[in-house]
């Protein structure tokens, strides 16, 4: 029954997908009704799922099928389901944020040239999500690995007319790519070492040692790179923030709350796999972008653009709990910010919408209606957008009573132990902490510029009102979600995580001969909670705190800081110059040497080359005649000499291109040499 | 059912006598003639992959005739799961490629009896176990090919089309050395299955002026066939007569000329000589990456539309490489890795396959926009997806397959290849795997820049593909969409026959073995 539940929430959005591509435009309502009626079923199973999986309380739940793709003899190819309460936990979460986004996008795109197609797509990247998901082997992971990239290229580049969408669609599939090269051949490895892509096998495999030491890291290193792509780390995530070119529901939904998750989820898949080299080599990547992409959303104005660096950093929150060890809780920070980065995108989307129509109707186009300075005030005017984001960003800040402080807590406690067993990296809890500080900082800095102070537009201000009830749905319901209880139940206490999530997913311990288990791990976790609680809870108030008295208060004048920190805040404005660099060095030389290597395979090797065997052979032919004529004809022989010029002239023509005369030599040469052998 | 390949190979015939006798000025006719023999030809070819065993690896349908016996010459048909694809790909691609050439408007007559003649052609060489038939054929498609290009080719026609000729007769010539070599030493006979018994044997340790018989004609075969394929440095006539010929000729040429040259490798050089296998596998592969990787590079500076198209052609032919030279993996000096070996052979194959399909939708859409348009500058469009949405949607699948996405049979063959010739070939094939890459950069950015941003004015009036051109291209695309999903009634029927070629190269390579 589970498989049919899964083969349902699987296909039930391709199906819409098959549909609106083919059928949309003449379907009433342009067939939004199919998509969402689609999606809202795989809601209803994946809810079903999720509630078997707490009655029958089994943290060991697994469930496996599959068939053969590919079968030929030795070499055989499977696609199959691995249903586990990570999967049952991931799908609820997808098709939930699917849902919010199909119903927040009926008014969001009302009146869209491309609706129904916007809803076919969604469709599509529902179906690869999924796919990826309850996948159980790698090659199934791939095929849907790339197909949510096509799926995120095609909503991006939604509004195709604008060269900025075209090209961030464009520059997210491609920089996915490179990452895909990575996780390609670390399938390869993996496959050519063990024989297979199913990841029991290959748990096992490893377990037995069948695969192990550099060979091993490299594979698990190729793998993770895959990881860096989808999931926008460092130094591959240039493509999240320009993917905001998208239509915000679209990116709540991929490039906040799942698809950019993706990368998370596979690291959480392969966990056991992973050398402590590659773990190591995880978690500084992870910490890194975390505090790295926090630094930059620090400065920016656009809205979007503060919640995609933003996204960035909190995706290295989970990729850096996956390289310390606390795996899990990267996973459980992967569903609580789906959660409240998804409230947060809707609610920028409302913005939005309601600045975009005001300025439309005051036939105002400069005005960019995503900038943060043109907002101020919005508060009375929007006040359900307003508590439903600023319940988020006390969950993000990860303030107690909220989900963000149970998963931010577990991650950073995971940081603080692995840094204080292995006192050389102490890196890594700095940067988590760092980057929990800032965090509270620039999501207040959003809020409060938003919806605090005196507008900038008075004349704006008075015609923008509240978002209608398809839009503020999805945000009370998410901002709900984000309140602890949700994931702690059937417990009441909002200072542990303890509930039926971490009940239910468990940590597997690590097939890695030599890394530690999960029982030590869950050791060092609890031995440092304490005191990871303390100073996290201390760094978001000193967060919000400090964004209250700069951006409300204006006690501090963010303009001064700016000025006395010119150059930092240059690099963090700029986003660390990273596309212009990754142009100037990479884009612009690849497409030199491409017009270089094409000028030398066709101006040069072509046409003096190859071209040259042709032109030698006339010449000589030429030279052939005039020596037949001028010099044997018209000189030695006078009257036997004509015949042989005349072999001459037209061994000139046979040069130049009698067809006829080839073949016939070709059929001459046969029969000569046959006939010369028969004797 | 007897005597069904022959049918295969003459019914074109018989359309083009028919052809001979209309008269002038009925177009209509002609073309309907040349639709209805294409169209049976591929009925036939259906009833061929149906009634097809596809347990047995060897040939089946055999025809035997005497021919010329005094020179061991004879009329040998037989097929296998190596050429039951390529006959069913030609014989679709040639029915399509009538209606592709629909508005050909200058002598009609000579086109379509030419095209029909060159249908024959190709059948022949797929079809033939005699190496003279086989040969004779070979020689056969050129002429069409020739006049073809020459005459109801672009602006270049001309010297295209001798360029095309000359480079390949350059080949044949060499082919026919080797053929000669190899018909010697087999005890003279052409008899194809004769000779892949005895040859391995018979050359085993000749030398000729001091080097190994064995890879002399091996090198003769070799360029021979990669000139047609085209294997790098060959392979600069391709993006001309590509861009020269006309659209259908070019839908020929991409989808079943260029596996010609890899179908002769496999029927030839891998069965007759399998011990030079172990010795070239390695060359190979690294000509299979420069392919991959000078094709893309190269597609990645084009303007033209269609010669970007013709240089992702050598890229994706490269990919094709990877996979022939992973055979070896299958030998006890590779660990036996018959996983490897055939992932990379049936990959190769599905390739070729896939190629054809992929290859032949996007010049037929190449030639949908030149149609309405009189350009092929990639610069001056802009914006069409607003104008054109279904022909958008189609180009986007077929750019899709092309850069090798899930989902689309591109991607298998490709992965399969990939993953075959990775065990032996680990660093080539990763340096490899940047083709991956830059297969997307072109095509996206092709696609960018002649679909999105904000519609050119000259092209307010451009009209959407309309149904004949929707005709040739839809079942094309259901082929690519089908196999992504479902690779397994393909790779089914392929399967024995590749395994029968691995072990010829395995074992009766490995046995006989001097290198």
């Amino acid at each position: 029954m589970l498989i049919n539940y899964a083969l349902a929430i699987l296909f039930l959005p391709l199906l819409s997908f098959i549909i609106l591509i083919l059928a949309g435009k003449r379907l009433p309502r342009q067939g939004d009704w199919v998509a969402i009626g689609s999606v809202l079923i795989t809601l209803v199973l994946s809810l079903a799922m999720f509630g078997s999986m707490l009655l029958s309380h089994d943290p060991g739940f697994s469930h496996e099928a599959s068939i053969d793709w590919m079968d030929l003899g030795a070499f055989r190819i499977e696609m199959g389901f691995l249903i586990d309460n990570i999967t049952i936990v991931m799908l609820l979460v997808v098709a939930l944020i699917s849902t919010m986004t199909h119903v927040f996008s009926i008014k969001y795109m009302e009146g869209d040239i491309r609706y129904s197609r916007y809803y076919a797509y969604l469709g599509l990247f529902t179906f690869s999500m999924n796919g990826i998901v309850l996948a159980n082997n790698l090659f199934s992971l791939y095929i849907c690995w790339e197909l949510v990239g096509v799926s995120s290229y095609l909503l991006i580049g939604h509004w195709f007319e604008k060269d900025s969408a075209a090209d961030a669609g464009k520059k997210a599939f491609l920089t996915n790519r490179v990452s895909d090269i990575g996780l390609f051949i670390g399938v390869m490895l993996i496959f050519t070492a063990l024989g297979t892509f199913n990841y029991g096998e290959i748990f096992q495999g490893v377990a037995q040692g069948d695969i192990a030491g550099t060979l091993l890291t490299l594979a698990g290193i190729g793998l993770f790179i895959g990881a860096i792509g989808k999931s926008a780390q460092f130094p591959l995530h240039i493509w999240l923030p320009d993917a905001m070119e998208g239509p915000t529901p679209v990116s709540a939904l991929m490039h906040a709350a799942t698809m950019v998750a993706a990368g998370v989820f596979l690291s959480v898949r392969l966990f056991p796999i992973f050398t402590s080299e590659v773990l190591l080599f995880i978690a500084y990547v992870g910490g890194f972008t975390a505090i790295f992409a926090a630094t930059i959303a620090i400065t920016q104005n656009d809205i979007k653009k503060v919640l995609a660096y933003s996204t960035v950093s909190q995706l290295g929150y989970m990729i850096l709990a996956v390289g310390t060890g606390a795996y899990i809780a990267g996973f459980f920070h992967l569903v609580t910010h789906a959660m409240f980065k998804a409230c947060l995108f809707y609610g920028s989307g409302s913005v939005i919408h309601a600045m975009h129509h005001t300025l439309q109707k005051k036939h105002d186009h400069d005005t960019d209606p995503q900038d943060m300075r043109n907002m101020g005030g919005l508060k009375s005017k929007m006040p359900v957008t307003h508590w439903t984001m600023v319940v988020a960003a006390l969950a993000i800040s990860g303030v107690p009573l909220f989900s963000g402080f149970l998963s931010k807590d577990a991650i950073l406690a995971g940081t603080l132990a692995f840094g204080a067993h292995h006192p050389q990296h102490f890196l890594l809890p700095i940067f988590g902490f760092g980057a929990a500080l800032i965090t509270a900082f620039y999501m207040f800095r959003l809020i409060f510029m938003t919806f605090h102070n005196e507008p900038k537009f008075p004349e704006l201000y008075d015609d923008i009102h509240e978002s209608p009830k398809e839009m503020t749905f999805p945000l009370v319901l998410l901002s709900t979600l984000s309140i602890f209880i949700f994931y702690t139940l059937p417990y009441f206490n909002p200072l542990s995580d303890h509930g039926w999530f971490m009940e239910l997913v468990k940590a597997k311990d690590s097939m890695v001969p030599g890394n530690p288990s999960a029982h030590e791990i869950a050791e060092g976790m609890h031995h440092s909670h304490t005191a990871t609680m303390i100073l996290s809870v201390l760094l978001a108030a000193l967060g919000i705190f400090l964004s209250w008295s700069v951006y409300l208060k204006k006690r501090i004048s963010a303009d001064a800081w700016a000025e006395k920190l010119t150059p930092y805040y240059n690099l963090s404005l700029n986003k660390y110059f990273f596309d212009e660099n990754y142009d100037k060095y990479l884009y612009q030389p690849l497409l030199r040497l491409a017009e270089r290597i094409s000028f030398i395979d066709w101006d040069l090797y072509d046409k003096y080359f190859i071209n040259g065997f042709g032109r030698v052979t006339k010449w000589l032919s030429f030279l052939t005649g005039r020596t037949d004529y001028d010099g044997l004809d018209q000189t030695i022989v006078d009257g036997l000499g004509r015949s042989i010029s005349k072999a001459g002239s037209s061994l000139k023509e046979v040069q130049t291109g009698r067809l006829q005369n080839y073949m016939l030599f070709a059929l001459f040469g046969v029969v000569i040499i046959l006939i010369f052998q028969s004797f | 059912m007897d005597n069904i390949l022959s049918w295969i190979i003459w019914i074109p015939i018989i359309g083009m006598v028919a052809i001979g006798f209309v008269p002038r000025g009925q177009q209509d006719l002609i073309k309907k003639i040349a639709a209805g023999t294409t169209g049976i030809q591929l009925l036939v070819a259906v009833l061929l992959w149906m009634t097809f065993d596809a347990t047995d690896g060897s040939f089946q349908f055999m025809e035997r005739a005497e021919w010329i016996p005094s020179l061991g010459i004879a009329y040998i048909l037989g097929v296998d799961g190596l050429s039951l694809p390529m006959v069913a790909l030609n014989a679709l691609i040639a029915f399509l490629g009538v209606f592709v050439s629909w508005n050909i408007d200058r002598a009609v007559k000579g086109y379509f009896a030419l095209f029909l003649l060159l249908d024959t052609g190709i059948m022949g060489v797929f079809l033939s176990l005699d190496f003279f038939l086989f040969y004779v054929f070979w020689e056969v498609m050129l002429l069409p090919m020739y006049f073809l290009i020459g005459m109801w080719g672009g602006p270049q026609r001309e010297y295209a089309a001798i360029k095309f000729f000359l480079y390949t007769l350059f080949g044949s010539v060499l082919i026919l050395i080797a053929l000669l070599a190899l018909y010697f030493a087999c005890g003279k006979t052409f008899d194809m299955l004769l000779m892949m018994e005895r040859a391995p044997f018979a050359l085993d340790g000749v030398l000729w002026w001091g080097m190994s018989a064995i890879k002399v004609i091996w090198v003769l075969l070799f360029i021979g066939f990669a000139i047609k394929v085209p294997v790098f440095p060959f392979h600069t006539w391709l993006p001309l007569v590509h861009v020269e010929a006309p659209t259908a000729i070019s839908v020929v040429l991409a989808g079943i000329l260029l596996k010609l040259g890899v179908y002769g490798m496999l029927r030839i050089n891998y069965t007759m000589l399998p011990d030079a296998v172990w010795w070239f596998a390695g060359a190979f592969a690294v000509l299979g990456m420069i392919n991959v990787l000078w094709g893309a590079m190269c597609a990645l500076a084009q303007k033209d539309l269609k010669k970007m198209v013709a240089y992702s052609s050598i890229s994706h032919m490269g990919y094709l490489l990877l996979g022939m030279a992973a055979v070896i993996a299958g030998g006890a000096a590779n660990g036996s890795n018959l996983m490897a070996a055939q992932a990379g052979i049936n990959g190769a194959v599905f390739q070729m396959f896939n190629h054809g399909t992929i290859s032949a939708m996007l010049f037929i859409l190449v030639g949908v926009i030149y149609d309405q348009a009189h350009h092929r500058d990639i610069e001056g469009f802009g914006g069409l997806a607003a104008q054109m949405p279904v022909y958008t949607g189609i180009v986007a699948l077929a750019f899709f397959a092309g850069l090798g996405l899930p989902g689309l049979s591109g991607f298998v063959s490709e992965a399969m290849c990939f993953i075959g010739a990775f065990p032996v070939f680990r660093t080539i094939v990763i340096i490899s795997t940047i083709g991956i890459l830059l297969n997307a950069a072109y095509f996206l950015w092709a696609f960018q820049r002649v679909f999105f941003g904000k519609l050119n004015e000259k092209y307010t009036e451009l009209v959407d593909i309309n149904q004949r051109e929707l005709f040739t291209v839809v079942p094309l695309l259901v082929i690519t969409i089908f196999l992504g999903i479902y690779p397994r009634p393909f790779l089914d029927m392929i399967k024995e026959t590749m395994n029968v070629l691995i072990d010829q190269v395995v074992i009766v390579g490995g046995i006989s073995g001097i290198f």
